[in-house]
């Protein structure tokens, strides 16, 4: 199967797609195991990775992944925030297409930002990030995640918690869970669900109480403390009494359930310290298996050979 | 000046229930026959056979750009995308730079129209002094200049109290008040329609009720004042529905569409593409359909274009940065024949009726009908003709239109304002 130039978005892939990229990520997986982890697969590629909104994880997760595939990796990061500030962005992109770099890895604050400049660079794109829109590479090792814990997706039940509105890991997640045969619930105040989310393949509840016993899989996202500003929720104290994964909340799970955070956690508000640590999170790994699903994404869209 | 004799063409106006091939001769500025097989020499000789003849078309609704924008627009360049498009009158609204609210701005837009010397160009006023929504204009002033009603198109009138004031004050000059109806603070400066689309995308989305929250307060208070409403471009099904009723209570109101609102739906927003972000926002497919049953039993009087220049280095932006807008005037009657006429099988009589004398009577002049005597404002239409807007066919300054280089069918051929030809495309 040839792959397509870029990675937008898992609305649009397929269960072969979606699981070529977990499959390979899972040999990437014992690569890291090695103790010399590197391979050459992309040795004499470049890759840029271009952050407009800020991160730690996701663009450091790329950094190390292109590293281990001997790719040249660029890192780039400058926050805006506005219209007319600095250099647009596709004076940005055409930049980058004078220096003939082989993929480009972007995160901006506006949905669509990927496919533009997937639309006028020859150079792929990953999308790590594009508003609320989607996040791939999060759901892809959420997906790879959730594979290690449960023996098909047939039927999963997973449930995400929390700001849906605003979040492009639930939707990217949404997507491939379906895709694949999971059933997904979303959890929120009503003020956080954007309409019409059931018809993407999401039941929408909005007291966590009453069904946090049901689904294997918990999904906390973090909760943008500022939207509080905004009127959408009344506080953070009332939030973390409806919403948090409190220990006694998980307490109440299912036996073998899992709990989930895309990061960073704000510990204390939807996720407790306790929770996050404890032998039902898989926070750590989903960061472990990050590199590989990056590994594997670089890796396919650069058009590397498996030895 | 020459006169004008149009062959063979099908007359069709609505006011005088006209529909049929007839030969028009034009006379100085006036339709001085109409009838079979009318032979005259030493006129210019236009062949309309298979063509649609009709009175020139009025938009009452779009941006000029002027003063302000010169890169964006101008008067003159605006003009002549009008009559491309087949416009013998244009309403230019007032959101400029400065906006329009004094006398001696509204004599500018006349005094730049009659150097440009295309078409009819009618200011429509600001509500409110520098459309700040606090203080009224001085409405007697600007009418006697010129201004044909008042607007703060591309804000609502926030305050009701204010509008109240400016329906009520209006009522002297029996002018309309154009409301650009949508609550800023539902609308929460969305980019698209708030719906499946807009979760699907992470787009911020702008609720069909931002709109219908301030058409049903501006019915209210049209019934209220015993004013003349007239509410700009209507775009969901909940105020068709809203409107409908109050016209058949008798509530002064009248309302426009756009070709955007009845040929596209909010599922083209997926490409991201930028030229597809106005303001209302493009709607569901629910809304599509109602708008379309809203232009067929009358509820919606006009279609106007909300023709929107914008720069190229402003749309070329990413999706939340690009400004609101398309232009409209040169393919308006494109996406009229492609989906009303074509698929909807609207008849011609009924769609010309809503840019030609309904409009006219909102603004209450004397245009938008063809009868011997008559000021010879005319557009012709073919109906079959295919073509495609280019960079550089395009006449209006910005391209800002996702139909650029899409083959599109139905154009204006010719556009004759005041016995003068001002437009005319050879075959």
């Amino acid at each position: 199967m040839s792959p397509k130039k870029d990675l937008l978005g898992i609305e649009t892939l397929s269960v072969k797609e979606i699981t070529q990229y977990l499959d390979l990520a899972d040999r990437f997986a014992a690569v890291l195991e090695r103790p010399i982890p590197i391979v050459p697969s992309l040795r004499g590629k470049t890759i840029l990775t271009l952050f407009f909104e800020p991160s730690t994880r996701t663009q450091i997760s790329f950094s190390i992944a292109a590293k281990r595939l001997s790719a040249d990796i660029v890192n780039f990061s400058q926050v805006t925030s506005s219209v007319g500030k600095g250099e647009t962005l596709l004076d940005t992109a055409k930049n980058i297409e004078a220096m003939k770099v082989d993929g480009v890895v972007v995160r901006h604050v506006a949905p669509g930002a990927a496919k533009f400049l997937a639309e006028k660079l020859n150079a792929f794109i990953i999308n790590a990030g594009d508003g609320g829109h989607e996040h791939p590479t999060q759901a892809l090792l959420d997906l790879m995640t959730m594979r290690q814990h449960f023996s098909e997706f047939k039927n999963l039940k997973v449930l995400i918690v929390g700001d849906i509105e605003h979040s492009r890991v639930a939707r990217s997640n949404i997507y491939g869970l379906n895709t694949l045969g999971a059933k997904v619930a979303i959890c929120a105040p009503p003020t956080l669900v954007p309409l019409n989310i059931e018809k993407l393949g999401a039941k929408v509840f909005y007291n966590l109480d009453d069904i946090i016993g049901d689904f294997d899989v918990v999904m906390a996202l973090r909760i943008q403390l500022e939207r509080q500003d905004t009127g959408l929720f009344p506080s953070i104290r009332e939030y973390r009494t409806l919403y948090g994964l409190t220990k006694e909340r998980v307490g109440r799970m299912k036996p073998g359930s899992i709990v989930m955070h895309p990061g960073p956690t704000n510990r204390g508000i939807e996720i407790d310290p306790d929770v996050a640590d404890s032998d039902k999170s898989v926070i750590l790994t989903q960061v472990k298996n990050g590199v590989a699903i990056r590994m594997a994404v670089l890796f396919i869209h650069c058009g590397g050979r498996l030895g | 000046m020459a006169n004008v004799l149009i062959k063979g063409g099908r007359v069709i106006d609505p006011k005088s229930k006209l529909d049929d091939t007839f030969d028009i001769l034009i006379d100085e500025n006036k339709i001085a026959k109409i009838g079979k097989k009318i032979t005259k020499g030493d006129v210019r000789k236009i062949d309309a056979r298979g063509k649609i003849v009709c009175p020139g078309c009025i938009d009452l609704h779009c941006h000029l750009r002027d003063p302000g924008r010169p890169d964006e627009e101008t008067i003159e360049s605006g003009g002549r995308s009008a009559v491309a498009g087949g416009f013998t009158t244009i309403c230019c609204m007032p959101n400029t730079d400065p906006a329009i609210d004094s006398e001696g701005l509204v004599h500018y837009i006349y005094r730049e129209a009659t150097r440009a010397s295309l078409c009819r160009i009618f200011p429509i006023a600001a509500i409110t002094k520098k459309r700040a929504g606090k203080e009224i204009t001085e409405f007697g002033e600007l009418v006697n200049a010129g201004a044909k009603g008042f607007s703060d198109d591309g804000d609502v009138v926030a305050d009701s109290n204010v509008f109240r004031h400016a329906l009520e004050y209006s009522k002297i000059f029996n002018v309309p008040i154009f409301e650009h109806p949508i609550d800023e603070n539902l609308a929460q400066k969305g980019m698209m329609n708030e719906g499946l689309v807009s979760t699907r995308l992470g787009l911020k989305g702008s609720p069909a009720i931002a709109e219908e929250v301030i058409v049903a307060r501006d019915l209210l208070l049209a019934k209220f004042t015993g004013a003349k409403l007239h509410l700009c471009h209507i775009s969901t099904k909940g105020s068709v529905d809203l409107i409908r009723k109050a016209k058949k209570e008798g509530i002064g109101v009248t309302c426009e569409t756009c070709p955007q609102y009845f040929y596209f739906n909010d599922e083209v927003l997926a490409s991201f593409d930028t030229n597809y972000k106005v303001n209302p926002p493009i709607r569901s497919e629910d809304d599509r359909q109602a708008i379309i049953r809203g232009l067929r039993d009358g509820t919606i009087d006009c279609i106007a274009t909300d023709h929107a220049p914008h720069c190229q280095a402003e749309k070329e932006l990413e999706f939340t940065s690009a400004p609101y807008g398309m232009i409209g005037f040169e393919t308006a009657f494109s996406l009229i024949v492609m989906e009303l006429i074509n698929k909807q099988k609207f008849s011609w009589a009924k769609i010309l009726s809503k840019l030609t004398v309904n409009p006219a009577n909102i603004i209450n002049e004397k245009l938008g009908v063809i009868k011997k005597g008559a000021v010879a404002d005319i557009t012709i239409i073919d109906p079959k003709k295919k073509w495609k807007p280019t960079l550089n066919t395009i006449q209006s300054r910005s391209k800002n239109t996702p139909l650029l280089d899409r083959e599109l069918i139905g154009k204006c051929i010719g556009t004759i304002v005041d016995g003068e030809i001002k437009y005319y495309l050879e075959d």
